[in-house]
């Protein structure tokens, strides 16, 4: 025990102290590697090849023979790290030995990784569904009609790309109950009045108690294609409704399909019935208690006067 | 007890026709009969229902309140509690159901005279209104208070609340129960205002009964902490002249004996039944009560 510490610290002498031999610099590496020079324009320009190369740091003969450990992006990006850790792709990869699952390198680059600010970022946001869809080439191809796409494609930096909803390092199986119910939220974020309808619906009421047997925003509308109600191929379209509402709801016709999925009550335009439904409760509910309220009040102290009159008696 | 009321009491209870052999009883600890055991029995499956009713449904009409998922969980989660929700709808549909019914057999097919005016009919009459001006007058000590008959005006008003109630609560709730079957005759928009009047007519209903008729009913004051009447069916004679002095006067008119509302006081067994059905019912009532105010104020 007390050798191995003795070896320990005179090796960190030697790494640390003044006659440690000097690491490398980029251009020493760079006479051979002449190939990654990229590293100089990324993000990571300011580095050393052996701040992330680190083994190298110490290594005393070039070329250098055996071949050298995976970068670990965690050493400075632990909190990224440990979220990447907990999603699926890190689970496919060192859990289930699936070897095609992503790292960091693989979204970001290796030696040309750019800042996801930088328009020329793999993970910039109108960036990102090539990224994700190197591997989920038939998600892309859905992801690609949807009006999201569209937005993204034309600049408009609200429309959602895939990390919005799946988050970036997170990224969890999308057919789990809990992720359904949580993804709700992440339309809600824009369509937050449409959200907010939604809610008033029994399938907004039974998803907010955390049971996702019944429809949430993806069910009706698609998760990838999206599109306006406007277009035909919609699923939400007056042409598709009465499909799309099958699949719950077998032997839906074109009467059940009248149904607002997103009601509003106090919209006079949307359903007048409703709202007429809506100004009677708001009177009658009020006046019954006020009226039953102030005769209970008032039997109350009516009763408490004549006890306390007759125990005076 | 002036002497007139007893000897009417005397003549109520040994109607001349009557040739049962003479009992001593003591007259005056009598019991008024109230409620036949089928009212009693019809008001513990509304009660029960309805507290089930509003246990299941609660979850979802305050689907954001932190306790809804815990309270549909306490039912087997959302499922089991719409299970539960439809068994004891089905349940007191067909309760009050039976009793419309009953009330039109007794009236049409029984003959039973006095089921829709006068004295004991459910059914609202001016004296209703009077009774309700006089209560006004009383409240604010300008009357002395007015002498009801054998249902008073807010008690007819529960009556009819729970018919209108369940009435449209049962339409609506049918409506969404099946929503494909009402599809055939109904447009979609109209489960919108299904859902819609369903929650506003609960709220209605559970804010009318876990209040107004907890307080009517059981915890005012003379009758707290509850009426067991409903539960053992008979006032005694000293309740019946405090509350329905009109009753008490109808019931003993002299030449008008009115047989069989008379009978033995409730024994002890049925009065300590009622006060453990009863505490049940107003302890759940009143903690389903507390969960929306604490919805509503959070």
């Amino acid at each position: 025990m007390w050798t191995r510490i003795g070896v320990l610290l005179a090796a960190a002498w030697l790494v640390a102290g003044p006659a440690a031999a000097e690491p490398p610099t980029n251009d020493d590496c760079l006479t051979c590697h002449e190939d990654q020079k990229a590293l100089e324009s990324s993000t990571h320009g300011p580095l050393a090849c052996v701040d992330c190369h680190s083994p190298l740091a110490t290594a005393t003969e070039f070329p250098h023979t055996t071949p050298i450990d995976k970068v670990k992006c965690a050493s400075c990006h632990d909190d990224i790290g440990s979220q990447y850790h907990d999603s699926i792709h890190a689970w496919a990869k060192e859990k289930a030995g699936l070897a095609v699952a992503p790292a960091c390198a693989d979204c970001h680059g290796k030696h040309d990784i750019k800042a996801r600010t930088d328009t020329a970022s793999r993970v910039y946001r109108t960036r990102i569904p090539d990224t994700c869809g190197s591997c989920h080439t038939g998600i892309k191809e859905r992801f690609d009609k949807g009006i999201h796409a569209v937005m993204l494609k034309k600049g408009d930096s609200r429309a959602p790309s895939c990390a919005d909803c799946h988050t970036a390092h997170t990224i969890q199986r999308a057919d789990t109950d809990k992720w359904r119910l949580a993804v709700t939220a992440e339309c809600g974020t824009c369509h937050d009045k449409v959200v907010a309808s939604f809610r008033n619906t029994f399938h907004g009421k039974v998803t907010e108690l955390g049971f996702a047997r019944v429809a949430a925003c993806a069910d009706c509308h698609g998760a990838h294609e999206i599109l306006p109600a406007a277009n035909p191929a919609s699923m939400v379209s007056k042409a598709r409704l009465v499909e799309t509402c099958s699949r719950c709801h077998p032997g839906a016709n074109e009467r059940f399909v009248a149904y607002d999925p997103h009601p509003n009550p106090r919209d006079y335009n949307r359903s007048k019935v409703l709202w007429a439904a809506n100004v009677f409760y708001w009177a009658l509910i009020p006046g019954c208690f006020g009226f039953f309220g102030l005769h209970s009040g008032l039997w109350f102290y009516r009763s408490r006067k004549e006890n306390s009159h007759d125990a005076g008696k | 007890m002036t002497p007139a009321s007893s000897l009417a009491v005397a003549r109520v209870v040994q109607p001349a026709d009557a040739g049962v052999k003479a009992v001593p009883i003591d007259v005056a600890q009598l019991h008024f009969r109230r409620f036949d055991s089928k009212t009693r029995v019809l008001h513990i499956v509304v009660m029960a229902t309805f507290l089930g009713l509003a246990a299941t449904g609660m979850p979802l009409l305050f689907s954001d309140a932190p306790w809804a998922s815990r309270l549909a969980l306490l039912f087997g989660g959302f499922h089991g509690a719409g299970l539960v929700h439809r068994f004891m709808g089905a349940t007191l549909l067909l309760a009050v159901a039976w009793h419309v019914s009953n009330v039109f057999w007794r009236a049409f097919v029984g003959g039973e005279k006095g089921l829709f005016w006068g004295p004991t009919s459910m059914v609202p009459q001016p004296r209703d209104f009077r009774e309700f001006f006089g209560m006004m007058k009383w409240f604010l000590g300008f009357g002395p208070r007015p002498r009801f008959e054998h249902f008073t005006y807010w008690e007819k008003f529960d009556y009819w609340a729970v018919l209108w109630g369940t009435l449209i609560m049962g339409t609506a709730g049918l409506v969404l129960w099946l929503p494909i079957a009402a599809s055939h005759v109904l447009p979609g928009w109209l489960f919108n205002v299904a859902l819609f009047v369903h929650g506003a007519e609960a709220s209605l209903a559970i804010g009318f009964i876990f209040v107004v008729h907890f307080f009517n009913g059981h915890l005012r004051p003379g009758k707290f902490p509850m009426d067991l009447v409903i539960f053992t069916g008979s006032v005694s004679r000293h309740e019946l002249e405090e509350d329905r002095a009109a009753e008490f006067d109808r019931l003993l008119a002299p030449g008008r004996p009115d047989r069989g509302v008379l009978t033995a006081a409730p024994t002890e067994i049925v009065i300590r039944r009622g006060y453990i059905v009863g505490t049940v019912g107003l302890t759940l009532g009143l903690s389903l009560f507390a969960l929306i105010v604490y919805a509503m104020v959070r």
